[in-house]
């Protein structure tokens, strides 16, 4: 017998070992069930968070200790005082280093959560949050910023606008070529999308080639690459309302979502309308990726890995996978985004790099221990 | 309830794959719908369980037409065993199983404790309460099979439509299941290929041949040589089963070389 905590917060006895535990193949039963293990487990990984993000708000360049990192933080936030000798460390602190944390922490939460919508919404394991053309799309429209001069009423703010803009306009694109009379099918999205980011790059290398000044290639490469060293304040409150809305939203539907993934058909006979549930969810996932990106650029493979990385540990529930997502990605990518700065600096590794050699061995470990399944055998 | 196909048709991509197919299931009966492949019974199906929207006639729960219902009201009523083998993710058993509350619950509402025991009766009921806590993608056909129909049970039908539920059972869980159907008390609409299953689960049949209802009757109506001999194109034996009565068809294979 073991304890297993059920939803209402009790604990009861639960025999586990009903019949035979193991199956006839011998595989192991899925060792975390009930919801208290992923309470527990979002408590562990908040705390997590909240250390990761101090610490990572702390070391740099100039290495400041927690303790000090933790009582500047508090002097921004409760306008307390600090000394006048002070005052260079706590800018770097406050208007350098903490947008820069909080909005990998807010941009790896966010690619953890479309990470997990993407994938339900075309049913595929290999879709992550840039496969419907978004990440080209937004490439094409910082670009066409940069070149042509497009939206300068918005000044600093232009080429982000611009880069949702054109994260909007192409998974619009993609949708209206791959839908038909009877609805979008997931396939026919996935192939849209990638066919679509093809051409959208093309279109940016066209314009790269015969753009006048060599600062479209460094957009270019910012956008396509992916980074946090451009954050400032000003850009947080819009991605942080939008991820975090997104995420509740999302959540709300967990279980539609998981009615989806037992297919189409079945969804129907659980009174699901999939077409309708995919187009919100395109909506929703388009305007989340759109706004990170504008930020950001287009930073791969946390979206992909994460979501696998929480089903191995939860399960595939979508409640408890939009539950641990969202923390998950954000630590990820405070300390992908810490190493990527600190390891070679004054310099900065792209992300890329860091999110491959932190992801690609965490999730080839998990996925060979806990004998993970997507999709068959 | 009472389900009845009132002139259903449906047209895909401009071929007719259902032409005017009437039929009644009265309450708490068995109907079972038998044709060869490509004859349109999944498609029928299709619209009773709204995956499907029939371009004329209309599917009609005690005489309402289904369409006047939302997707979840119907799903209330009617539940479904599809051809789709299930899910790329790996739920758990009991998480699918669970799921069939889903029209009944708001939101992400968590199952009440009645919920929880129509669970664990429907999964002992389809023989895999053993296998509660396994991910789904780990099990056989069968076993995956048996999880579905659990699933369909937990949603209290009082229509059930099953689109050839014995595929990849053994015959101790095919008979198991289809002596379910009779006295499990909902109305049910059943897709079978094997013939001599059909006759034995079923009060009548429904014959169907490129979309069209070419008999229905009680299986000892319906199943005739020549019947047989006309849609499926198979010479057969019928004779009437020493314990039962009910009319089974005894094939002979073709041997070319005689």
């Amino acid at each position: 017998m073991r304890l297993v905590s059920t939803r209402s917060g009790e604990t009861r006895d639960r025999p586990v070992g009903d019949p035979p535990d193991r199956g006839a193949d011998g595989r192991r039963p899925r060792w975390s069930a009930g919801s208290g293990w992923t309470a527990a487990m979002a408590a562990a990984l908040a705390v997590v968070l909240g250390v990761s993000v101090v610490l990572a708000i702390g070391l740099g360049s100039a290495v400041v200790p927690p303790a000090e990192t933790a009582r500047y933080l508090w002097a921004a936030v409760s306008g307390g005082a600090i000394q006048a000798d002070e005052v260079t460390r706590y800018q770097i602190i406050w208007q350098i280093r903490t947008p820069r944390v909080l909005l990998a922490a807010v941009v790896g939460a966010g690619l953890g959560v479309v990470g997990v919508a993407v994938q339900a919404m075309v049913r595929n394991a290999l879709a992550d949050p840039f496969i419907l053309g978004v990440s080209s799309g937004a490439s094409v429209g910082a670009v066409a910023v940069g070149v042509f001069g497009a939206l300068s009423a918005l000044g600093v703010y232009a080429v982000s606008a611009g880069a949702f803009l054109g994260a909007l306009v192409a998974t619009l694109l993609v949708y209206l070529v791959a839908s038909t009379p009877t609805g979008v099918t997931p396939l026919r999205l996935v192939l849209t999308g990638v066919a679509m980011s093809f051409g959208f790059q093309a279109v940016m290398s066209v314009i790269v080639y015969f753009a006048p000044s060599s600062e479209a290639t460094g957009t270019v490469l910012y956008w396509t690459m992916g980074g946090f060293g451009a954050a400032t304040w000003g850009s947080f409150p819009v991605v942080v309302a939008v991820v975090v809305a997104g995420t509740v939203v999302l959540r709300g539907f967990a279980r539609p979502l998981d009615v989806m993934a037992l297919g189409d058909e079945t969804a129907a006979s659980l009174g699901v309308d999939t077409d309708r549930l995919r187009k919100g969810l395109f909506v929703l996932t388009a305007v989340m990726t759109g706004a990170m990106v504008a930020v950001s650029g287009a930073i791969g493979f946390v979206g992909l890995v994460v979501p696998h990385v929480v089903r191995i540990a939860v399960g595939a529930d979508h409640r408890r996978v939009l539950t641990i997502a969202p923390l998950a990605g954000a630590v990820l990518m405070v300390w992908v985004d810490l190493i990527s700065r600190v390891l070679v600096a004054p310099r900065e590794l792209p992300l890329g790099v860091i999110t491959a050699l932190v992801g690609v061995p965490v999730f080839i470990t998990l996925m060979r221990r806990r004998g993970y399944l997507f999709g068959g055998r | 309830m009472d389900l009845r196909l009132d002139g259903l048709s449906v047209r895909i991509d401009g071929s007719e794959i259902v032409r005017s197919l009437s039929l009644d299931v009265p309450r708490g009966r068995v109907v079972g719908l038998v044709g060869p492949n490509g004859s349109g019974k999944s498609t029928a199906l299709r619209c009773v369980y709204r995956a499907l929207r029939p371009s004329a006639g209309a599917v009609r729960l005690d005489g309402d037409d289904i369409a006047s219902l939302s997707l979840r009201q119907s799903a209330r009523v009617v539940a479904a065993l599809t051809q789709e083998s299930g899910t790329d993710l790996d739920f758990t058993v009991e998480e699918v199983v669970a799921l069939g509350r889903a029209p009944h619950l708001r939101g992400n509402q968590a199952l009440g404790a009645r919920e929880r025991e129509l669970c664990r009766e429907a999964m002992e009921r389809m023989d895999v309460a053993h296998l509660a806590r396994r991910g789904v993608l780990g099990l056989s056909g069968g076993e995956r099979q048996r999880v579905l129909v659990a699933r369909a049970l937990v949603q209290e039908p009082r229509v059930l439509v099953l689109d050839e539920p014995t595929n990849h059972l053994d015959v101790r869980h095919q008979i198991r299941l289809l002596s379910l159907l009779r006295g499990i008390g909902p109305t049910v609409l059943v897709v079978l290929h094997d013939l001599n299953l059909a006759s034995a689960a079923c009060d009548r049949l429904g014959v169907l041949s490129e979309g069209r209802l070419v008999a229905s009757g009680t299986p000892e109506e319906v199943l005739t040589p020549g019947l047989v001999k006309n849609v499926f194109g198979v010479d057969a034996e019928i004779v009437p089963h020493p314990l039962t009565g009910d009319p089974q068809l005894l094939y002979t294979l073709d041997s070319p070389r005689h």
